[in-house]
C-alpha cells in the first residue's frame, strides 16, 4: 500500500480518458514520483522528441507517502522533457495538490498529445472530465484558480495551473498549484501550454492506506520528533524560511551577485530574512506576516508576505494589497542579489507576479541579470529593451521586465528565451550562467566547490536540489567538509544525488534531510509500502533513478560535453570573501565522479553498472 | 472535570496533521475529506483556522434529531450513534456552526466526539494550535496574555496595604 495502484492516462489529442493499473514491478524498483515517472517516460517517449511537440508526454506523479501523515508527505512532481533544457525535467512541488490527487485515488496522471483547443481537466475521484478553457485562457493562475472553484461550486478543490507565461511557452514557465506553490524549473509550464492544457483541478474523498498502521504512526511520530529537535528544521526554517541562508551564504562568499561578476552582495542584509521580519520604515509594518506549511509538513518554511501599499510597485493596484507567497531564498537571491536590486518590497512584488503569471523566479531573475550584463557591455541597447534602462540595481527595470515577460510582449519576448538563448543571440553565450540551458541557483561554485560538480552533472541542468552539498560544505550536515577544496567532493556529490533521488521519489520533501538521513526515512517507507525498504535499498533505488535519468539524457543527444560550467566559474577568480582567488575545479572532479558512478570517460553507464543496478 | 478542544488560529500553519489524525482515528485511513476537524485557509489574510464541534451544553443537533441518535455522554460530549442514525441530515441544518456533516459513503452523519477523551488532532498538532484543556480554564491562557499587557502598564506607588484602600 502507500500506492493507490491506479494511474490516469489522458490523450489530449482525442480527449480519451483511461484508468490503468500501476506497474507494481516498476514501483518496486523506482518507488514512486520522480523515479517511477522517469521509468514511464523513458519507456513511452522518444528522448529526441521536441519538448514542445505533441510527441512529448507529461506526468504528474505522487510518491507512496504523499497523502499520509508522514511529515512533509504532500509532494508531487512533474516529469517530462524540459522545454528549457531539452533534458529530462522533474519539477517538485508542495502545497496541497499532490495529496488531493492521491485522495482522488490516483498515483499519477499521464498526459499525452495536444488538445485541439484550450482545455482544463477536473478530477473528482473517478469522475474525470476535460472542459473548454476559453473563459480562463489568457488569464492568470490566480484568476484560473478562482474561476474553476466557482464554476464547479467546490471551494475545496486544489488547482494546478499555468499562467499566461506557460500559454506563451516562455521557456522557464512553471506550473503553480495552491496559488503560490510551484513545480518551478526547466519549463514544465511551457510543455503544459504547448498541450493547450490550462489547469488540473483535483478533489478526492478516498483515503490513503498504509501497510502497517501502528508501525507507520510510530515511525512517522519518531521522525517528527527528529525534525522538531533539529536547529534547522525545528527553528531556523519555520522562523526565517529558506531565507535563513541569505546572510550565511553571503558571508561564506558564495552568493552570486550581478550575474556572478561578484560573489558577495553589499545589499544582502536589506533583502534577508531578518529584513522581512523587521518593521518597515515606510509604514511600520513587517513584510512577513506568518509562515505556512504545505500538506502534512511539521517544518512550515513557507513565507506569507504583504507588500507596503504605498510602494511604487502596487500603489495604484489594489489587487495586490493582500497577503500571498513571500520570498524564499532562491527568489530573493535571483531577483535581488543577482540583479543587484536591494528593494525588498519590489522583490516581493516581482515574486507575486512570477506566481500569478507562472514564471520560475530563479531562471527569470538570472535571465534579467544576464540581460543587464549585455546592456552594461553595450550589446543590448535601449532600442531593444523597449526603452527600459536595464542597469544593475534598478528595481524599476526589474519590475518592467517581469510585467512584460509572462505576456511575451516586446522585450519580454527576448527575456522569455532564457539566458542561454538570449546571450547566444548577442554572440556572448559565455555570459549565460547556466548548465544544459538552465540557470544557476543561489550558490556560487567558486565559494562552494562541490556545487560546481553537482551543477555540471545535474540531470535537469543547473540545480541545487539534485545534490545539495551546501549542507555538508557550509552547514556541516551530516558532517562538515571544506567548501574551498575539491578533494572528496565527487563521492560527496554522488552520495547526495543518490539519496535525494530516493527522497524525491517517496512523496517527502528534500528539506527534511537537514535533519533526516535515509535511516529516518526508511522505516516510514517500510511501514507504508509492501516489501522491505531498508536505507540501503533506498540508496540503491536512488542510484538506479539517477542512472535512468542519465540514460534518458544520453539518448536525447546530450554528452559529457554538456557536463560543464560557464567559463566565468572556471576561469575568473572570486574577488572577495573566503574564496578570493579561486575558480571552480570541475576538471579535477569530473573524471573521478564518472569513475565512482561506473560510467565511461564519455559519461555513459557501463554494461556492468547497468546490470549491477538491474536497469 | 469537562475538557474541550481549545483552538488558537494564531499558531496554526495549515499543515492538516489534525485532519489526518482525525480521519485515521475514525476511518482507519488518511482521508481529510472524512475529517471531523477542518483547517480553513484564508490565504489573502494569512490566516489558517482549524474548526470543529464545540460540544454545546445544549445542542441544537441533539434537539433536532428525530430518532434520538445523538446523545450526551458523561463527559458532555455529543455522540452520534451510527446504528440509530438514518442519515436524514436534519442535525446538519440545525447546527449553527456547520460542524455536523453528512458522510455519503456511510449514509450517516459524522461529528467530533473527542476520541473518547483522547483527541487525536490535539496530539498530532505540531505547533500547539489545538490543545485539550479543562473547559472552565480554557480562556485563562488568553486572559493571562492580556493581563501581562496590563501589568506592563502598571506602576507601583508604594506598599500594597489594606489601609491604602481607605
Amino acid at each position: 500500500m502507500g500506492w493507490t495502484r491506479k494511474i490516469l492516462r489522458i490523450d489530449l489529442t482525442t480527449g480519451t480518458i483511461k484508468s490503468e493499473p500501476l506497474r507494481m514491478d516498476w514501483a518496486e524498483k523506482y518507488l514512486g514520483q520522480r523515479g517511477l515517472a522517469t521509468k514511464y517516460l523513458i519507456e513511452e517517449i522518444d528522448p529526441k522528441t521536441d519538448p514542445l511537440g505533441p510527441g512529448n508526454k507529461m506526468i504528474f506523479a505522487t510518491g507512496p507517502l504523499t497523502g499520509t501523515c508522514a511529515s512533509t508527505g504532500g509532494r508531487y512532481s512533474v516529469i517530462t522533457k524540459g522545454a528549457l533544457t531539452n533534458a529530462i525535467a522533474c519539477s517538485n512541488s508542495g502545497g496541497y495538490w499532490g495529496a488531493e490527487l492521491k485522495f482522488a485515488g490516483w498515483d499519477m496522471v499521464i498526459l499525452e498529445g495536444k488538445s485541439p483547443k484550450p482545455v482544463y481537466l477536473t478530477i473528482f475521484d473517478d469522475q474525470v472530465e476535460l472542459h473548454d478553457a476559453s473563459a480562463v485562457w489568457g488569464t492568470s493562475v490566480w484568476n484560473t484558480d478562482e474561476h474553476i472553484k466557482t464554476k464547479h461550486q467546490d471551494p475545496m478543490m486544489h488547482v494546478a495551473a499555468i499562467g499566461v507565461a506557460g500559454e506563451n511557452q516562455v521557456l522557464y514557465s512553471c506550473i503553480v498549484n495552491d496559488l503560490h506553490r510551484a513545480a518551478g524549473r526547466s519549463g514544465v509550464g511551457a510543455v503544459m501550454g504547448s498541450k493547450n492544457l490550462k489547469a488540473i483541478a483535483v478533489r478526492g474523498t478516498k483515503g490513503v492506506k498504509v501497510k502497517d498502521g501502528m508501525a507507520f504512526l510510530k515511525a512517522t511520530g519518531e521522525a517528527k520528533k527528529v525534525l522538531a529537535a533539529n536547529a534547522v528544521t525545528g527553528a531556523g526554517l519555520p522562523t526565517y524560511g529558506t531565507q535563513v541562508l541569505m546572510n550565511v551564504i553571503n558571508e561564506a562568499g558564495a552568493m552570486p551577485t550581478r550575474n556572478h561578476r561578484d560573489i558577495q552582495f553589499e545589499g544582502a542584509h536589506a533583502i534577508s530574512a531578518e529584513a522581512m521580519a523587521t518593521p518597515r520604515k515606510s509604514d511600520g509594518k513587517k513584510n512577513l506576516l506568518t509562515n505556512q506549511a504545505c500538506f502534512g509538513c511539521t517544518i512550515a518554511c513557507g513565507r506569507i508576505s504583504k507588500i507596503d501599499e504605498k510602494h511604487f510597485t502596487i500603489q495604484n493596484k489594489p489587487q495586490y494589497w493582500h497577503a500571498s507567497g513571500g520570498l524564499e531564498y532562491e527568489a530573493a537571491w535571483a531577483l535581488g542579489s543577482n540583479t543587484g536590486v536591494d528593494d525588498l518590497e519590489a522583490l516581493t512584488y516581482v515574486n507575486f507576479i512570477c506566481n500569478e503569471q507562472g514564471l520560475d523566479p530563479i531562471s527569470f531573475g538570472a535571465t534579467v541579470s544576464a540581460a543587464m550584463e549585455l546592456y552594461d557591455l553595450g550589446l543590448l541597447t535601449p532600442a531593444e529593451t523597449d526603452g527600459i534602462d536595464l542597469k544593475f540595481g534598478s528595481a524599476e527595470a526589474l519590475v518592467k521586465c517581469v510585467e512584460l515577460t509572462g505576456k511575451a510582449e516586446g522585450f519580454g519576448k527576448l527575456l522569455g528565451l532564457g539566458s542561454k538563448r538570449l546571450c547566444e543571440k548577442y554572440g556572448r553565450g559565455d555570459l549565460s550562467m547556466s548548465v544544459k540551458g538552465q540557470e544557476f541557483p543561489a550558490y556560487d561554485a567558486r565559494g562552494i566547490q562541490g556545487m560546481g560538480l553537482a551543477y555540471a552533472t545535474s540531470n535537469r541542468g543547473a540545480c541545487h536540489l539534485r545534490g545539495y552539498t551546501v549542507s555538508s560544505e557550509i552547514l556541516g550536515i551530516p558532517e562538515k567538509t571544506d567548501p574551498l577544496v575539491t578533494d572528496g567532493k565527487p563521492a560527496l556529490v554522488k552520495a547526495f544525488q543518490d539519496a535525494t533521488a530516493a527522497v524525491d521519489s517517496s512523496g517527502l520533501c528534500v528539506f527534511t534531510t537537514f535533519a533526516w538521513t535515509l535511516n529516518d526515512i526508511a522505516p516510514q517507507v517500510n511501514a507504508a509500502c509492501e516489501g522491505t525498504w531498508t536505507p540501503e535499498r533506498l540508496l540503491e533505488t536512488g542510484e538506479r533513478i539517477w542512472n535512468m535519468e542519465r540514460i534518458f539524457n544520453n539518448r536525447a543527444g546530450l554528452t559529457a560535453a554538456d557536463d560543464n560550467l560557464p567559463p566565468r566559474l572556471v576561469s575568473e577568480a572570486a574577488k572577495t570573501g573566503p574564496a578570493t582567488g579561486l575558480v571552480n575545479g570541475l576538471a579535477k572532479m569530473l573524471p573521478e565522479y564518472y569513475q565512482l558512478r561506473g560510467w565511461t570517460a564519455e559519461g555513459q553507464p557501463t554494461n556492468e553498472t547497468m546490470s549491477r543496478l538491474a536497469i | 472535570m469537562l475538557k474541550a478542544l481549545v483552538i488558537d488560529p494564531g499558531k496554526c500553519t495549515g499543515c492538516k496533521q489534525c485532519e489526518m489524525a482525525c480521519s485515521y482515528e475514525n476511518e482507519g485511513e488518511f482521508n481529510v475529506a472524512k475529517s471531523r476537524i477542518r483547517v480553513f485557509d484564508f490565504h489573502t489574510e494569512a490566516r489558517f483556522v482549524p474548526y470543529t464541534c464545540t460540544q454545546c451544553a445544549e445542542a441544537w443537533c441533539q434537539h433536532a434529531c428525530p430518532v434520538n441518535a445523538i446523545t450526551t455522554d458523561h463527559m458532555g460530549v455529543k455522540v452520534v450513534h451510527e446504528n440509530l442514525c438514518v442519515g436524514c441530515k436534519v442535525c446538519t441544518i440545525a447546527c449553527p456552526f456547520g460542524t455536523v456533516n453528512y458522510n455519503a459513503s456511510s449514509g450517516k452523519v459524522i461529528k467530533c466526539d473527542l476520541c473518547q477523551g483522547k483527541p487525536a488532532c490535539a496530539d498530532a498538532c505540531p505547533t500547539g494550535a489545538i490543545t485539550y484543556q479543562d473547559t472552565e480554564q480554557a480562556g485563562f491562557d488568553k486572559m493571562k496574555l492580556w493581563a501581562a499587557q496590563a501589568a506592563a502598564a502598571t506602576t507601583h506607588e508604594g506598599p500594597n496595604t489594606p489601609a491604602a484602600k481607605h
